[in-house]
């Protein structure tokens, strides 16, 4: 057994569960304690392609130093299910500790591990007689014992219940019995050695909430003004349209007339799903829907249609690995290079890159503004970690600024001009005017097709008009890289590296960049929130003589992309990839990098 | 509008003083002859007659020969060429976002049957109102004659191959799912056409008009079963079809017990004149019923075969506000500070939002 100091407000539990079992709330109320303290936290939810029955893991990282990125070694295991109970424990290193239900047959483990073995089902009995209920409130006695063991007040952990489950007293009362005879059972039998890991009270916390990618992208278009929804259920997105579809019943259906602002609608398929979106988007909604992969692929079609055609809306694709069956509830940075280029001919989409829970409540809603800015189909590209994890954060701030709805020309506006045609790049930006059906004054009648239209919309196949409009179409793409989000910049002055990634990577980014730091590489980093690039993305290429990018992504997909556009710097631009389906930690990115540096990695760096 | 403008002397105008050549598109590229030019011109004439604000109509297609129509009628109105067998989707979007709009939505044999037969039959289950017209020729004209899911069992194609497939009959297929206003014409027949268009104009949900279009270029020959002689051998209406709106103070006569009245709930009638069956457009099992014996038989039955307008349509169902969406400002949609700031609030105090499961 170790005799090292424990772990303060610094480390990993791994609870292994069955799905189904009704862990999430125990997981959700352990979370929400430890927040309580004052310490960071963030939890990740590890779950089969199955709605019960298979392994699930639920990992909570207590950070003070504020890390939120997955870790790949944990601290503290909680033994639950006796399916991957061997498995479990093996992952687990020399001082750790490891709590397990009694009634599960563990394997032998090393003295120096230390085991607390809890007899759960004696525990439970004097709580409920009802078996179905043992089974679910069983998981508030690991909550109980880990509080107790660790060192999170009881009260937190109450406050934390009654906050999920205070509207049901007789739930409340069974989920508070059982923490408490975890509390009372930790308390009475002190484990054989030292606990590794103690939280104690902090002042880091104040003003910091739990939310989810998916519901933030919820929040953002309910106050982005969305007016018409499309979708079709796949994960993991579902729980973004499932989230919208409660606020907006909430706040945007009067209550005594019982009128609707907006049209929710399930799609038959995500083809059809784009088709209404772009339909709605024509006549002048605020339309979107929220896809994975699979879906962004059946719409392809449509894209390309939208892009020729110019009409806004708004997808987001919530990306996790590949194709079904197999890995479609584990995360992935792999549709970049698809959602840039989606569709047939010439193509190219603006995609939104949010990197927090915050960039999917304020994407949510800005991107209605660049659709309709653009009038072209906008992606929004989150992915399962950061849609479906509950991540710490500040509130959300009310948007600032007014919607901006684009250059619609109404009768009054259609009134002034001499005439109106709808594809006549008037002000050299790239972006023509138009008209909504409905309008009345008769100038601003167009007809909207695909690829065969002159400036005035008329149907022509003449070669010399397709060039002049799709050479249009590029300079519109022109005038997204500076109206589109500029990349987030944390420059170290004279650094000869320069780190890039997007997305749900910045947790392990900002981690690894003081591990670096430690092992004396001193480096800049840029986050990309927005494809086409951002000039000041080129401009960090150009100045770091070292660049290496990270993403979660086989193929090397934005790399091969800034080699693309940085073609004198493309010798000098490197990547750390990681494509396992498990969220990024920051190991993974330091020792990547330190490898291309030719700096020794130390075993065991990982703190 | 333009209707504000005097018409020339002499020249018929409409009930909102346009005339009828306000109602015209572009020059037809079609081949001469095409049934579809027809129906074009019985969208013009009936358009004309009914008296829609162009302004308030949208037109919507797939891709075909069929699909290029909208840009041949009604060239005050926008108007949307979209993608293969999708046109009830956008419809359904265009729908959703204004509701103030007639939707005129053109397709094919095709364009509805084979490609987009998946978002025909949701389109119909919602009840979304678009007057749905299938220029419906049973081949795929654009890429020259091959057999559509609409093409009947034997007939030939010029090369003299028979299709031994059976044949989708999207009448028949409409009134299983519910549909409220289910027609089927033929090009060559505009008294009949006519009066159907309009009553579809004023019915609130889906209507869906099956309109026989024969194809001039690959299925005018002996052996197709949608050559214009062999449907006007084998065409069998149901009934002969007057229309009256309910902005005119027109009595027809007939004598009592030789018509049916469908009443329409803006107050128009479609009055329907026995044959030698007295057929009831109201009852769904025998409209099925006289489509299975028509196919026994060779023939098409056309006419008004199913009517109930009172059923809801989609924009009802969502309990939509009167106003289009599309007209809503900041102050309708975005809700006010104090809602974020009460929510940021629950989860400050400890609300955490549910992820989870599933595949």
């Amino acid at each position: 057994m170790r005799s090292v100091k424990p772990l303060v407000n610094d480390f990993s539990i791994h609870v292994a569960t069955v799905n189904g079992s009704g862990s999430q709330t125990a997981n959700n109320v352990l979370l929400r304690s430890i927040l309580q303290m004052g310490v960071p936290v963030s939890g990740k939810n590890l779950f089969p392609s199955n709605i019960a029955g298979l392994p699930t893991w639920f990992t909570i990282r207590v950070s003070e130093k504020g890390y939120i990125a997955r870790v790949e070694h944990n601290d503290v295991l909680v033994v639950m299910n006796p399916e991957t109970a061997a498995a479990d424990v093996a992952m687990m290193g020399p001082g750790t500790l490891i709590i397990a239900n009694d009634s599960i047959k563990m394997p032998e483990i090393p003295a120096d591990r230390l085991v607390y073995r809890v007899p759960m089902a004696k525990l439970m009995e004097p709580i409920t007689k009802d078996v179905k209920l043992r089974r679910l409130v069983v998981n508030m006695i690991y909550v109980g014992v880990v509080g107790g063991l660790t060192g999170i007040d009881v009260a937190e952990v109450e406050k934390a219940l009654d906050a999920q489950l205070g509207r049901k007293p007789k739930a409340m009362e069974l989920n508070l019995a059982a923490v408490r005879a975890g509390y009372e059972y930790a308390a009475a039998n002190p484990p054989a050695s030292p606990v590794p890991c103690r939280i104690e009270r902090r002042e880091l916390t104040r003003n910091r909430l739990l939310i989810d990618g998916n519901t933030a992208a919820a929040l953002g278009a309910l106050f982005g003004g969305v007016t018409f929804v499309s979708w079709y259920p796949i994960t993991p997105s579902s729980s973004l349209v499932e989230a919208l579809m409660g606020l907006l019943e909430k706040h945007r259906r009067d209550p005594q007339t019982g009128r609707a602002t907006f049209g929710v609608v399930q799609a038959e398929d995500e083809i059809a799903a784009i088709g209404m979106v772009l339909g709605a988007g024509w006549a002048g909604a605020r339309s979107m829907t929220a896809t994975s992969g699979p879906g962004i692929s059946l719409m392809a079609e449509f894209f390309g249609y939208g892009y020729y055609a110019e009409i806004p809306g708004v997808v987001w694709d919530v990306q996790r690995v590949g194709p079904s069956t197999g890995l479609p509830t584990r995360t992935a940075q792999a549709d970049l290079s698809f959602a840039y280029t989606i569709g047939h001919g010439d193509t190219t989409f603006p995609v939104l890159l949010p990197g927090s829970v915050g960039e999917c409540f304020e994407f949510g809603g800005k991107a209605f503004d660049f659709a309709e800015r653009l009038q072209c189909p906008v992606l929004v590209l989150s992915d399962l970690d950061l849609g479906m994890n509950n991540w710490m954060t500040e509130p959300f701030e009310y948007p600032a600024k007014p919607f901006d709805r684009g250059k619609v020309l109404d009768d009054a506006a259609l009134e002034k001009v001499a005439k109106f045609e709808r594809y006549r790049d008037v002000d050299g930006d790239g972006i023509p005017f138009r008209t909504l059906p409905g309008a009345k004054s008769e100038k601003g009648v167009y007809f909207t097709r695909g690829s065969g239209h002159d400036e005035a919309a008329h149907y022509t196949e003449s070669p010399v008009v397709y060039a002049r409009n799709m050479d249009r179409l590029a300079r519109k793409m022109q005038t997204a890289r500076s109206l589109l989000p500029a990349p987030e910049l944390r420059e170290s002055p004279g650094a000869e590296v320069g780190l890039i990634a997007f997305g749900s990577s910045h947790g392990a980014m900002v981690e690894a960049l003081d591990q670096l730091k430690a092992a004396g590489v001193d480096a800049s980093y840029l986050r990309v929130r927005a494809l086409p690039l951002h000039a000041a993305v080129h401009a960090f290429v150009e100045r770091h003589p070292r660049v290496y990018v990270i993403e979660q992504n086989r193929d090397a997909q934005l790399t091969e992309r800034l080699r693309m556009e940085c073609p004198a710097k493309a010798g000098a631009i490197r990547h750390v990839l990681h494509y396992t389906g498990l969220p990024l930690d920051a190991r993974t990115v330091t020792d990547g990098i330190l490898a291309h540096e030719g700096v020794p990695v130390t075993e065991g760096a990982s703190r | 509008m333009s209707a504000t403008t005097t018409p020339p002397a002499g020249q018929p105008v409409n009930r909102i003083g346009l005339l009828k050549a306000d109602y015209d598109g572009r020059k037809t590229t079609l081949c001469p002859g095409c049934g579809h030019n027809a129906i074009t011109g019985g969208i013009i004439q009936a358009a004309w007659e009914a008296g829609l604000e162009p302004h308030r109509v949208a037109k919507l297609s797939g891709i075909g020969c069929s699909s290029k129509t909208p840009a041949y009628f009604l060239g005050r109105s926008h108007g949307f060429n979209a993608v293969h067998g999708r046109m009830p989707s956008i419809a359904t979007g265009v729908s959703v976002a204004n509701r103030g709009l007639t939707l005129i939505g053109v397709s094919g044999d095709g364009d509805s049957a084979s490609i987009g037969m998946g978002q025909f039959v949701h389109l119909v289950r919602r009840n979304v109102p678009v007057v749905y017209i299938i220029e419906n020729n049973g081949v795929y004209g654009l890429t020259k004659g091959q057999f559509s899911a609409t093409a009947d069992v034997g007939s030939t194609r010029k090369t003299g191959e028979a299709n031994r497939l059976m044949p989708i009959d999207l009448c028949a297929l409409a009134i299983e799912l519910g549909c409220g206003f289910v027609a089927r014409s033929f090009s060559g027949d505009q008294k009949q056409l006519r009066p159907l268009l309009k009553a579809a104009f004023s019915h609130p949900g889906t209507a869906i008009l099956d309109v026989i279009s024969p194809c001039v270029t690959f299925a005018d020959h002996e052996g197709s079963s949608k050559s214009y002689a062999a449907v006007k051998e084998h065409d069998a209406p149901l009934h002969d079809i007057e229309y009256v709106p309910y902005f005119e103070d027109i009595t027809v006569d007939y004598e009592p017990g030789t018509t049916r009245d469908v009443d329409m709930p803006d107050g128009s009638r479609v009055v329907l004149k026995k044959l030698e069956v007295d057929y009831d457009p109201t009852d769904a099992r025998a409209a099925i019923d006289a489509l299975h014996d028509a196919r026994q038989e060779g023939k098409f039955v056309t006419g008004l075969i199913y009517a109930n307008p009172k059923a809801v349509p989609f924009g009802e169902e969502l309990r939509l506000v009167e106003e289009p969406l599309a007209s809503l400002g900041e102050d309708d949609l975005r809700p006010p500070k104090s809602v974020l700031d009460g929510i940021m609030a629950s989860y400050l105090e400890g609300s955490v939002s549910a992820s989870g499961g599933g595949g």
